[in-house]
Parts: structure tokens; sequence; C-alpha cells
């Protein structure tokens, strides 16, 4: 009998601790796809951040070790150095990555460590209770920007795709989304990319996922992926930022 | 007989490091450890090591972690501002059982205060610097001989016990030349297999983890529970001193690491007076050698603390001498050194 749809090998058989409609559960899956599919498994190391995914380490079945807030890249510099023929990744959301782990992030691609970075954006602190996050848009309402985020006083959502292709040690960046099935295609395509580009040593590779957090967001899960469409994709466009991937 | 080389010591521990098998090194500059950094940066790509200098020391220790999660003997080296940034990556390390080398050639205090020799840093090492319940393995060598040996040790007993360890020095012992004979360089494959570490199950296990997050209260403290009964061992097992002229001793001196070399000048000044002074270095800071000072509290009427800092380890010896001796407490801070005039005539003055 043929097996047409299973767990990926790559994720392990429990249930996640994601909220209902959290997109979390799908990018984890599509992680594990590609890895499933590249037969490096057994290669692989993975490292969780802080923030919803912290336990990520009980979600995929290959080693990991799970970092300090925003601390993930440097964590994964130590691990390549250590074991530069595995394939070392970090699991990120935009709190880690682009707020308290931005001087690590920028120094990883500065570096061109020779790792892939998957960055989840949903544009809030989730495990936290839903704070304003570097990527919160302007006059988005949270528990810490209850009326709306401010310029004058919060100033302005970072691009991280954007500011990170102006480093030169980036091989490899874009953004895709989870909100529809063609762009979950698209997603795995780029995280695949991201991938190979470690594969074939390229140097850093990032793809950030824009994703949705209803419960902090206070929407119904099909609101949210609405939301994402009409209010993130505007501010974060979708596209490849950089890639030198064919370069020597 | 080995060959006798002349160097600093900030050199001397780099190069021990190295022959202990340590092929990664995380750090970020700061003065006074800066010759250990640079000697590394020279000498780590002719081995097929690692040199690596980071954006910060957040970043510099958080490699540690990652590296010695991955099974690697490494390495980080820092002074007093710097190991504080690291002190958060620290905690993390210690409740991982994750086994490295952090050396802190400790510099005067408090804030980014100045860069001559302090100890000023003992309750940083020895009673936490991090947050939660845990205990570093600290070292601190009075002789860059001893600084190359305990090198070695550092490593040993972090693998061993799966904890890390740190080297405290300071500005002098980091710059001062003495000679210094090295051990052979370790078989690196001699070293015994890491099953814990993320190294990639290439199928053949069940995934390893590196972590310290323990949501369930419970597991948490059965952790902190097997981690102290560790630490239990090495309290039993790792404490080391240095005594000198205690046996009969009236005052029993009580000084570690460079300032102990002042201290022991004065001592022998005294002893040809006819002053019964003795001297116990603690070469182990934690685990404290908390047995040596129960026994000699037990004749010795007085002790004094001499300390390059406004008096932190007299804390430990008022502790462990229990009521019994009368504690005194002699230091210098900010970078200043007592002479040898200075301690004797301080003995005299409580003698």
């Amino acid at each position: 009998m043929e097996v047409l749809f299973e767990r990926p090998h790559s994720l392990s058989n429990v249930v996640n601790s994601y909220c209902p409609g959290c997109t979390h559960g799908i990018i984890h899956r599509l992680v594990a796809e590609v890895i499933d599919e590249m037969g490096i498994e057994g290669e692989t190391i993975g490292i969780a951040p802080v923030g919803c995914s912290v336990t990520a380490y009980n979600f995929f079945e290959f080693d990991i070790q799970q970092a300090a807030h925003g601390r993930a890249p440097a964590v994964a510099t130590g691990i390549k150095r250590v074991h530069p023929d595995k394939f070392v990744f970090t699991y990120q959301g935009d709190g880690d990555l682009a707020a308290i782990g931005t001087a690590e992030i920028v120094h990883a691609a500065a570096r061109s460590e020779n790792i892939t970075v998957i960055f989840v954006n949903n544009a809030i602190y989730g495990m936290t209770g839903g704070q304003m996050a570097p990527t919160s848009l302007v006059g988005q309402v949270t528990q810490t920007t209850p009326y709306g985020r401010k310029v004058e006083n919060q100033g302005y959502p970072l691009r991280v795709c954007e500011l990170l292709s102006t480093v030169e040690g980036a091989a490899y960046i874009e953004r895709v989304s989870v909100d529809s099935v063609q762009n979950i295609k698209k997603a795995k395509a780029a995280i695949r990319k991201a991938f190979e580009c470690q594969k074939n040593k390229k140097g850093f590779s990032l793809v950030e996922v824009l994703s949705t957090c209803p419960t902090n967001w206070g929407k119904e899960p099909d609101e949210a992926l609405e939301w994402l469409r009409e209010n993130m994709m505007p501010h974060y466009p979708l596209g490849v930022y950089c890639d030198y991937t064919d370069k020597d | 007989m080995a060959k006798k080389f002349l160097m600093k010591g900030n050199e001397a521990l780099a190069e021990a490091a190295m022959r202990n098998g340590c092929r990664f090194f995380f750090g970020y500059p700061i003065t006074p450890q800066t010759e250990l950094a640079a000697y590394m940066a020279k000498k780590m790509p002719k081995i097929g090591g690692t040199f690596l200098q980071a954006e910060s020391e957040v970043a510099a220790i958080n490699m540690v972690y990652g590296a010695a999660g991955a099974g690697a003997r490494v390495m980080t080296s820092s002074s007093s501002p710097g190991i504080s940034l690291k002190s958060e990556g620290i905690s993390y390390i210690a409740a991982a059982d994750l086994p490295c080398v952090i050396v802190n050639i400790v510099r005067g205090g408090p804030g980014l205060g100045g860069i001559q020799a302090a100890q000023s840093d003992y309750f940083q090492a020895t009673k936490g610097g991090g947050h939660g319940d845990y205990r570093l393995l600290v070292y601190a060598p009075a002789s860059i001989q001893e600084l190359v040996d305990l090198t070695a040790k550092a490593f040993e007993k972090a693998d061993e016990y799966r904890n890390p360890a740190m080297i405290m020095g300071d500005g002098m012992l980091g710059q001062m030349m003495e000679p210094v004979e090295f051990s052979e360089p370790i078989d690196l494959s001699s070293l015994p297999e890491k099953e814990w570490a993320t190294t990639g199950t290439e199928m053949k296990r069940k995934k390893n983890i590196i972590n310290s997050l323990y949501l369930s209260p419970e597991e948490l403290e059965y952790l902190n529970i097997k981690r102290y009964e560790k630490y239990a061992v090495i309290k039993e097992k790792e404490p080391m001193y240095e005594e000198v002229y205690t046996e009969d001793a009236e005052l029993i001196v009580t000084a570690y690491g460079t300032v102990s070399r002042v201290a022991l000048s004065a001592i022998n000044i005294l002893r040809e007076e006819g002053y019964k002074v003795g001297l116990i270095r603690p070469i182990t800071l934690w685990p404290f050698p908390e047995k040596i000072f129960d026994e000699r509290s037990k004749t010795a009427k007085k002790f004094l603390s001499v300390e390059l800092s406004m008096g932190q380890m007299v804390e430990d010896v008022e502790r462990c001498t229990k009521g019994r001796s009368e504690v005194h407490f002699f230091g210098r801070s900010g970078g200043m050194v007592p002479g040898k005039e200075d301690i004797v005539e301080e003995i005299k003055r409580i003698y």
C-alpha cells in the first residue's frame, strides 16, 4: 500500500504546545519535511529560542540545543564551528531575533556563518502574552501599546530581511508567508533553498516566515490570516532579498 | 626534565589550554587578559583549532555554550566587567551541565572600575554571579606554573563533573613572566566520548537535547537536588590549598592568588622575629577548603584574611572557623596592592 501522507520523521510523535490557528505548526512541519527529503535528520542540530517555540526541542526528532533569549545565532556559531559538516539551524521569533538578539543575528550574517535561520515573524510577543514586538506595526494594539504603536513613542517596526540583505555575508535571504496553500508551498521551497545553501557551504541563509498569533491578536484563525495579508504583507513584502547561492 | 619557557601568565594559560585539548576559543577584547586571546588567535589556526572574536561577551559565552554542548573542549577568557556580561550564559551553561573553562583575569571594580589587579570578583565567582542555584569550580593560581597546572586540571574536572570551571587570576598574574614547564599535548582521541552531546544522531541513537528549561517545578527541583548531589561530591573531593607554618601558628594569614605571595613574604619576616604566624592559601575558591579552616581554628587564636578587595573571602573564613577564632581582614582595593611591610604592620597590630 502506498503511503500518501504521514508525519515527517523529523517531527516527534507528540502533541505540540501551540495555540489553535497558530502557524508555528505549519512552519515546524515544513522544516521537518525539508530535512526528511534531504535525508539529513541524522546530521542536523537545531537551536530552539526563547518564545513560543522555546520547547521546540520536544517537537523535532533530531539533536537540538535550547538557547538563551536572542542568543541562538551565537549558540549555532559554537556548534557549527565544532561540526562544520553538520546542518545547523536556528528557529527564532521576532522578539528573540529582532529585539534582544539583534547583535547576534547581524554578526552571524556578517561572519557569513554557514547556518540557516528560520525567522518566524508574527509581530507580537506570544509567549509572554502579547506585548509589542520590534516588528509590531505602527498603530498595532498590543498589551504594551494599548493605544496602538506610536512612532513618537515606540518608533518603527524593523524590517529584518531588508536590513540583513545589506550585510555582505548574507548568502540567501527570503521572506515568505504561510497564509495560503500556494504561499506554504513557496515557503517550503525557500526553506529547502536555505538548507541547500548551507549544504553547498555558501554561507548565511535566513527565511523570514510571516506568521499569525490569533490568541494575542484577538482574532479567529481565519481572521488572523486575513489580517496578515492586509496589514503585514504591505509592510513586509514577500520575496527574495538576496541570493548569492549560485556564486562561488 | 621538560623544557622551560619564560612566559607571561596570559600566554602560558593559552598554551596550557591548547595542550589540554582546547580547540575552540571564543572571546571579546578586554584588558588585562589581552595577551591570552592574542596568543590563541596566533596559535589556534596552526593546530586546526578555532579562535573567534565575538561581537560581545554575551555572544562569546553563548558560542561556548553551543560548542560545549556539541562536545568540544572550549574556553573563553575575560576580565571582571566582561564576566558580568557573561554571567547569564554561565548560569545557562551550569544549568545545562556543560563542561567548559572560563578565565577571569580580575581587575578592579565595581562598574568599569580600573585595569589593575584585584580580587573583588570573589563573590561573583563563588556565590553565583548569574541567577539560580549553581556553582563553578573556581581555581586561583598564585604562580604561572600553577596557572599552567590548574588549566589542565580545570579542563579535566569540567569534563569529569560536566560543570563549568573558572580560573581566577588577576592582572599581575596575567602580565608577569616566570619560567614554566608544560606537559606534552594530550591526544584528543584519548578523551572519553561525550554521549550526551549534540553531534547529530547519525540515525544511530535517540536525539540529544541540551536544555535548561523545566516548566514543571517538581522536575526542576529534582534536577537542582541532583546537581547539588554532584556539588557535594566536589566539595568532598576537590578542595585544594597550601599550608605554610600552620602547625604552631597562633595567627594564620589566609590569602589566595598573587597577594598570597606578598603575604608569605610578610610571614617569613615575622617568623624570623619570632612571631608564630602561618598561611593557608586556598587554591580552590569553590569548593572552599572548609575542613582545614575548621581544623586550624581549633588551635590558632586569630585569622587574618588578606585580599585585594574590600573583604569577600573573609566571610568564608568566618563561616568555616565557626566563631572559634577571631577573624580579621586587611585589604586594598581598586587595583592597589599592599606591600609586605603593610601586611607585617597589620599582623603586628592585631597579633
